[in-house]
């Protein structure tokens, strides 16, 4: 079995690609037996997984020496593209985690989007969706990653857009393309210039040759091709300056949210990091951007979650916030931390994006926190479970946040980046405090009598279950005493922390004074009086971050002036220049000739007779006078 | 009186008269009939000019004597066309002067 799965991975990314051909050409009439082939598609390719990773992680020859299997897609001289399959234990991993998340997604989303009209549709796109991730995440070079890697952008625009009848749908959907296209850009060149210099983008033999990258390029364009390339993550996983998009995916319906933002889509970037982190860690200058990228974004993210007010914006500033540790663990050259905290990202996000879309399915989609309250007491399971996830995004061991996170920060602060460490550090304190401030509102407190909230079904309660087991025991892998985790994913030797206390007592410290202070502001101050009179005191702050840096407003304003101005002197010049000089004056000119011309045309045979008989003259006489030779020179005669 | 003995010059001379009183006629003549007329003038002066050179320089073969054959043989079927053309053009417009035919500029 396990060998048979191994030697046949490419199952994993077909079994939901085939369930989205069946439910697109077979099945659509038909929305529960749609979802089941999407269920069955989504959970056979799990089990493939599993039987994959069971495969590598009892087998350490994988780490030496990963399984390659491909087959030719198209060669010419000078380039060679293969279509394969490379299972390693970063890519065992990654399979295991995105198809055990999306399957239990899956089985969310059929109470969830219970009576959509578009529920088959829905589970076509969600299923091409998966494929697309586990193509991407299997992929044994860099082209047939692109195709994957365009395959989940274009999947997102298909779903963000799904109520394509609200515009601000519509909208989200046009910006999470376009936003995404212009990162892509960046890594297409990175990857054609791969390409040019070293012959081949099969991802083995790139390790290879980028090992001895002296003999085939300078160190300046090694330096250039890792930055092009990390633009694409920049954009996939919504960094700092192209996140603006990711924040708007939550038009989606709620299951496609969870999916984006835990599973199939802004880890992509991530991933693509990891899987090239051999050219980035040739070039400290690039890993330095990676870092400090991803600290930066970490810091900026959380602070404007802090103001915002409905419940998925939180969530999704919290995953731009938390991709951004993830870059930071990556940058400081711990790719084991950063595919850690990927790990348990997976687990706690999409139970939070689950039970938020539970509350709002409850509620008839009313998001805004502060006319919620209390809802714990009428819908236990969905509350009880998000508070495990609050409880590991903040970092509380034994859950799972807390080991990843704490890695990351061990890995900041051994690598010597102080900065990045104490704004990474700070950042946890600020993402206890606001998914605390969420869940307080939320969940406790005094109910709402506008509201009449209800326990979800056990089909979308029974995932987020699961889910929440997973989000508490799913960071043991990877405790600094058992450090399982490091054994399997690192870059070139394993990556052994040694349990760094000062640090866990810090972060735990930091967590925990985050949610007491939220505590403080929003449970023992009733009428949040204090909250209030902070909001008033900083005001510009608050508004600054409650409009989330204007970032969006300067796209806007950018796009208004620069862009917009740019076009309409190139109109000017296009109408005047190129429509009136060339095009319209060339016309003129012709007409112009004809117009001269045309008194020569008087119709008279006798005229033109006349013009026939002096151009046979003046051959003649040409021919008299200069010679045949000179005249057939002239007249360019036959010899 | 001199001995006259007719030479290939001569041949040429008067076909070169003779094509030069039909390329006139054919410009200056307004009666389209008159122009045929010209025109057919004209061929034969180049018959003419044709068998000349046939007989003066190699006299023992009829290239030139077969070639006029062939030019007569045309012109007739020309002068045919031709003439049916005047005929129709007449019928319509109840005019052979060509002043008035000046209809080929559109």
């Amino acid at each position: 079995m396990v060998e048979f799965a191994l030697y046949n991975a490419w199952l994993v990314p077909l079994l939901p690609a085939l369930a989205f051909l069946a439910i697109i050409f077979l099945t659509r009439p038909w929305p529960m037996l749609s979802a089941l082939v999407a269920v069955g598609g989504i959970v056979a390719s799990f089990v493939v997984s599993a039987l994959v990773a069971y495969g590598v992680f009892t087998n350490p020859e994988f780490l030496e020496k990963p399984l390659v299997y491909a087959v030719r897609w198209f060669s010419m001289p000078g380039l060679n593209v293969d279509v394969g399959i490379q299972v390693d234990p970063v890519s065992a991993m990654m399979i295991f985690m995105v198809t055990m998340v999306a399957s239990l997604i899956f089985i969310y989303a059929i109470g969830y989007m219970k009576g959509d009209p578009g529920f088959s549709v829905f589970f076509s796109y969600v299923s091409l969706f998966a494929a697309s991730m586990l193509l991407l995440a299997l992929s044994s070079n860099l082209v047939e990653m692109f195709v994957a890697w365009e395959l989940v952008g274009l999947c997102s625009y298909l779903l963000i857009g799904f109520y394509s009848y609200k515009i601000s749908a519509r909208e989200a959907a046009k910006k999470a393309f376009i936003t995404c296209r212009v990162a892509d850009f960046g890594l297409l060149l990175g990857l054609l210039a791969l390409q040019i210099v070293f012959g081949t983008l099969n991802l083995v033999e790139l390790s290879d040759k980028v090992a001895h990258y002296e003999k085939y390029t300078t160190f300046g364009v090694l330096t250039l091709i890792a930055v092009l390339v990390f633009i694409g993550p920049i954009g996939k996983s919504g960094q700092f300056p192209l996140h603006v998009w990711l924040p708007d995916a939550m038009e989606g319906p709620t299951p496609v949210s969870a999916l984006i933002h835990a599973a199939t889509m802004v880890v992509a970037g991530v991933y693509l990091v990891a899987r090239t982190v051999f050219i980035f860690a040739k070039v400290p200058a690039a890993m330095e951007l990676v870092a400090v990228v991803g600290a930066f974004t970490a810091l900026f993210a959380a602070t404007i979650a802090v103001t915002q007010r409905e419940i998925k914006r939180i969530l999704a500033y919290s995953t731009v916030s938390q991709i951004g540790y993830m870059m930071l663990g990556l940058g400081v050259g711990s790719m084991t931390a950063g595919l850690f905290h990927m790990w348990t990202h997976a687990f706690f996000k999409a139970l939070m994006f689950l039970a938020a879309g539970s509350v709002l399915h409850a509620l008839h989609h009313k998001a805004d926190i502060w006319e919620m309250g209390g809802l714990i007491r009428k819908m236990p399971v969905t509350g009880w479970t998000f508070v495990v996830g609050g409880l590991a995004i903040a970092g509380i061991p034994p859950f799972a946040g807390f080991w990843s996170k704490d890695e990351i920060l061990v890995a900041a602060l051994e690598s010597g980046h102080y900065v990045l460490f104490v704004m990474a550090a700070f950042t946890a304190f600020l993402t206890a405090f606001y998914m605390w401030r969420l869940i307080f509102l939320t969940f406790f407190g005094e109910e709402n009598p506008a509201n009449h909230p209800h326990e979800s079904p056990p089909v979308m309660t029974v995932p987020l279950v699961i889910l929440a087991f997973l989000s508490a025991v799913g960071g043991l892998v990877g405790t600094p005493w058992a450090p399982v985790w490091s054994q399997w994913i690192f870059f070139e030797h394993p990556h052994h922390v040694e349990p760094n206390y000062w640090v866990m007592i810090g972060s735990v410290v930091l967590a925990a004074a985050g949610i007491y202070l939220a505590y403080q502001l929003y449970v023992v101050d009733k009428a949040k009086v204090k909250v209030k009179e902070l909001a008033e005191r900083y005001r510009h702050i608050y508004t600054i971050l409650y409009n989330k840096y204007y970032i969006d407003e300067i796209y806007l304003w950018f796009n208004h002036t620069i862009i917009d101005g740019a076009a309409k002197l190139i109109y000017l010049f296009d109408i005047y220049i190129i429509d009136g000089v060339i095009v319209n004056g060339l016309a003129y000119l012709t007409g112009l000739s004809g117009e001269s011309l045309r008194v020569l045309n008087t119709g008279r045979l006798q005229n033109y007779a006349l013009v026939f008989f002096l151009g046979v003259l003046a051959l003649v006489v040409l021919l008299a006078f200069t010679g045949p030779s000179s005249a057939s020179l002239t007249l360019g005669g036959v010899k | 009186m001199l001995p006259l003995t007719v030479g290939l010059t001569h041949y040429v001379v008067l076909s070169a008269l003779l094509f030069a009183i039909g390329l006139f006629g054919v410009l200056s003549k307004r009666n389209a009939v008159a122009v045929l007329i010209c025109i057919e003038l004209m061929l034969n002066a180049v018959n003419i000019n044709l068998i000349a050179f046939s007989k003066y320089i190699t006299p023992t073969l009829f290239i030139g004597q077969l070639f006029a054959v062939f030019v007569i043989t045309v012109a007739a079927a020309e002068v045919g066309v031709g003439l049916a053309i005047i005929i129709a053009i007449y019928r319509n417009r109840l005019s052979v002067n060509l002043d008035d035919f000046d209809w080929l500029k559109w």
